[in-house]
């Protein structure tokens, strides 16, 4: 439901602090790991958590994801799967929770049965990063239905009119994507994020968050000075991908001791 | 019957096929791409230099040769085979290369950038930046590098750099998720040459359009030599460039047939095939909307053909809209039978096909014997079979080297 996102951004908004966005793979290395993860990040300071859904062809994604989504594929994580993960969360955590996934298996699914069931089963919106409004129109009926949130994404490349359509079509947040590449690249021109996020505040009020190439504490701040909020995905699951042989305690320790360093770093 | 014939229409939709299912930072590159695209077409300079580069350079036109050996031997429909095995590089691919390459440089890209299956493609879009000198890089899954290192080797004696991607089915398919997140990257200075009517619009369009000489000159050929149009079109269809290209100019000729064939493998029952239209479901994959091999949760399949060139899990959103239509049909070609004409055209005519090609030449074999001696039909010929030759021996047990 799109407002457990709303009430996010306005919590922090009023507390002066911005928005930690910490994405994981569901299923990576296996569903009981994410799980346990959920909460545990939520308790290290996650206010909202992006879910990625395994998916064979992930053209946006970067070496690091495109093999967490090989490892949930392993074990054919599917979105039904996921689905049914997602309430059993309900029961322990009520953090937002985001999908990350392209359109195939969403519209495999059906878009109507899936903005219904993912509503039901608790999960409050969808990016989907090769579906762009202009091929939205059935899920956005759907999902506006549902009150399920579509999250549209905006890049460096974005001319005026493109922030005007995709400013009017997103729900929950609009998510920019800091630099002209794929999940993981290298973030290094701090001045141009901080230029784009003004032309998008010129055409909306809707809350901004920022994401690709986020790695350290340090870029959290310096993005949490320019956004409302910051999402890391690769960085984090580097710190999955890095602990695999190890047990499950040491893997959900040095993903949670990550967040948490990312919380400091944005608060500080 | 199709009256009028203007797909794609509105965000480049064919019916509800094909669209931009892209990623937001390539959005505007998609839209930039058409509209340069749209500007070249009208320009008479621009189109001047690519026929000439078609004429001296590939070396069209091609000929439409009537396989009377082959016809005699059937006893049924006149044979006319489009000889687009004899475009330099060996296929037809090149129609679209020196269409795409040039249209970037008149983008003022510094690079381009390809995917390749069988190493056709990439192969003729580093001839084609050698001669117009720009910097050329070339995405190949290393399975296939491994199968077609012949042809990894000439792009780089043509001065390409050839990229292996060890990801997922380390085929096609990988190296065009590959492909995009280059273009993805490198959007500002790279022009990504596409090399089938698949991916995002505007693709589907430019690709047939480039490739759309094919059945101009064609029909051109057909009414000089016959004084009337084909009954049938065959064609083979991976992403389904070439036969889009043979078909486009006959799509308002209602009483020509057109036959789309794609690759059985093992057999459509085997699971093991590359029919997309036997086995497939709808879906998204790599930017459009099309009939797709996918398992139950929308994970795209593995698919098999002994021919690299037909071994893709989606079929180019034109012929999904072509077959829905009833303007074309499509049926597929089996292993065996693809390497049963292989030999059979070899032999009976003196040409080896590309295994590709082999397979329309199957269709052929078992639809010319159905049709009377009065009818006449074009099957296109879209490659040729020396990239093949090894496969095919090693296959049959001989090492060559």
């Amino acid at each position: 439901m799109t407002h457990r996102i709303d009430t996010a951004f306005r919590t922090a908004r009023k507390a002066g602090r911005k928005v930690l966005i910490p994405y994981v793979m569901a299923g990576d290395p296996d569903l009981d790991t994410t799980l346990r993860l959920i909460p545990e990040l939520e308790k290290a300071g996650a206010d909202v958590i992006e879910l990625g859904i395994p998916f064979s062809d992930p053209i946006a994604d970067g070496p690091v994801i495109l093999r967490a989504a090989m490892r949930a594929l392993v074990h054919d994580t599917s979105l039904t799967d996921v689905l049914g993960a997602v309430k059993k969360i309900r029961a322990v955590s009520q953090v937002p929770l985001v999908f990350m996934s392209y359109y195939n298996p969403i519209y495999h699914y059906g878009v109507e049965a899936f903005a219904r069931d993912a509503v039901t089963a608790g999960v409050d919106g969808v990016i989907i990063p090769d579906l762009p409004p202009e091929e939205g129109h059935d899920l956005i009926v759907a999902a506006r239905k549902e009150k399920l949130a579509t999250i549209f994404l905006l890049a460096p490349t974005s001319d005026d009119a493109r922030i005007r359509k995709v400013t009017q079509t997103a729900t929950g947040f609009i998510y920019y994507v800091s630099i002209t590449g794929i999940t993981g690249a290298a973030l290094t021109d701090m001045g141009d994020v901080g230029a784009r996020i003004g032309d998008i505040r010129k055409k909306t009020g809707k809350p901004i968050a920022v994401g690709f190439g986020i790695s350290t504490p340090e870029q959290a701040r310096a993005i949490g000075r320019m956004a409302d909020g910051v999402i890391v995905g690769s960085a984090l699951v580097k710190h999955i991908e890095a602990n695999l042989e190890a047990d499950r305690d040491t893997l959900v320790n040095a993903a949670t001791a990550f967040v948490a360093g990312l919380r400091q770093g944005l608060d500080g | 019957m199709i009256q009028r014939y203007s797909q794609p229409g509105k965000n480049g939709h064919f019916g509800t096929f094909g669209g931009q299912y892209a990623p937001e930072t390539l959005m505007p590159a998609l839209r930039e791409l058409e509209q340069a695209y749209r500007e070249v077409k009208r320009d008479p300079a621009f189109r001047r230099e690519l026929n000439e580069l078609l004429s001296e350079y590939v070396g069209r036109e091609t000929p439409l040769y009537h396989a009377a050996r082959l016809s005699e031997r059937l006893g049924g429909a006149k044979i006319y085979l489009k000889r687009e095995d004899l475009c330099h590089t060996g296929a037809h691919k090149i129609n679209n290369t020196v269409g795409q390459v040039l249209l970037a440089k008149h983008m003022g890209k510094k690079r381009v950038i390809a995917e390749t299956g069988a190493g056709q493609h990439g192969v003729a879009t580093a001839t084609v930046a050698a001669m117009l000198g720009i910097e050329c890089e070339v995405y190949m899954g290393t399975e296939d590098m491994e199968r077609q290192a012949l042809n990894v080797y000439r792009m780089r004696l043509l001065g390409s750099k050839c990229t292996g991607v060890h990801y997922g089915s380390r085929t096609l398919k990988d190296a065009i998720s590959e492909a995009m997140r280059d273009w993805t990257t490198n959007v500002r200075t790279t022009h990504y040459v596409l090399g089938s009517v698949l991916g995002c619009h505007p693709y589907p369009m430019i690709v047939r359009d480039f490739q759309s000489v094919i059945g101009k000159e064609a029909r051109r050929q057909i009414l000089k030599a016959e004084g009337r149009l084909p009954d049938l079109l065959i064609a083979c269809v991976g992403g389904g460039s070439n036969a889009i290209g043979l078909f486009h100019a006959f799509i308002k000729d209602a009483g020509v047939d057109m036959l789309g064939v794609e690759a059985g493998g093992y057999g459509v029952e085997s699971g093991k095939h590359a029919a997309r239209f036997a086995g497939g479901t709808l879906g998204v994959l790599q930017g459009t909307l099309t009939y797709l091999l996918q398992d139950d949760h929308g994970q795209i399949n593995l698919t098999h053909s002994v021919s690299a060139g037909l071994d893709y899990a989606a079929v180019g959103p034109e012929h999904a809209f072509l077959r829905e239509q009833g303007r074309a049909r499509y049926t597929s070609i089996n292993d065996d039978e693809a390497m049963e004409a292989f030999d059979t055209l070899a032999r009976v005519e003196g040409i080896i096909p590309a295994l590709e090609s082999a397979h329309a030449v199957a269709q052929v074999i078992k639809e010319a014997p159905r049709m009377g001696r009065d009818k006449v039909l074009i099957c296109n010929l879209s490659g040729r079979g020396d990239k093949d030759v090894y496969q095919v021996a090693r296959m049959r047990g001989l090492e060559l080297d």
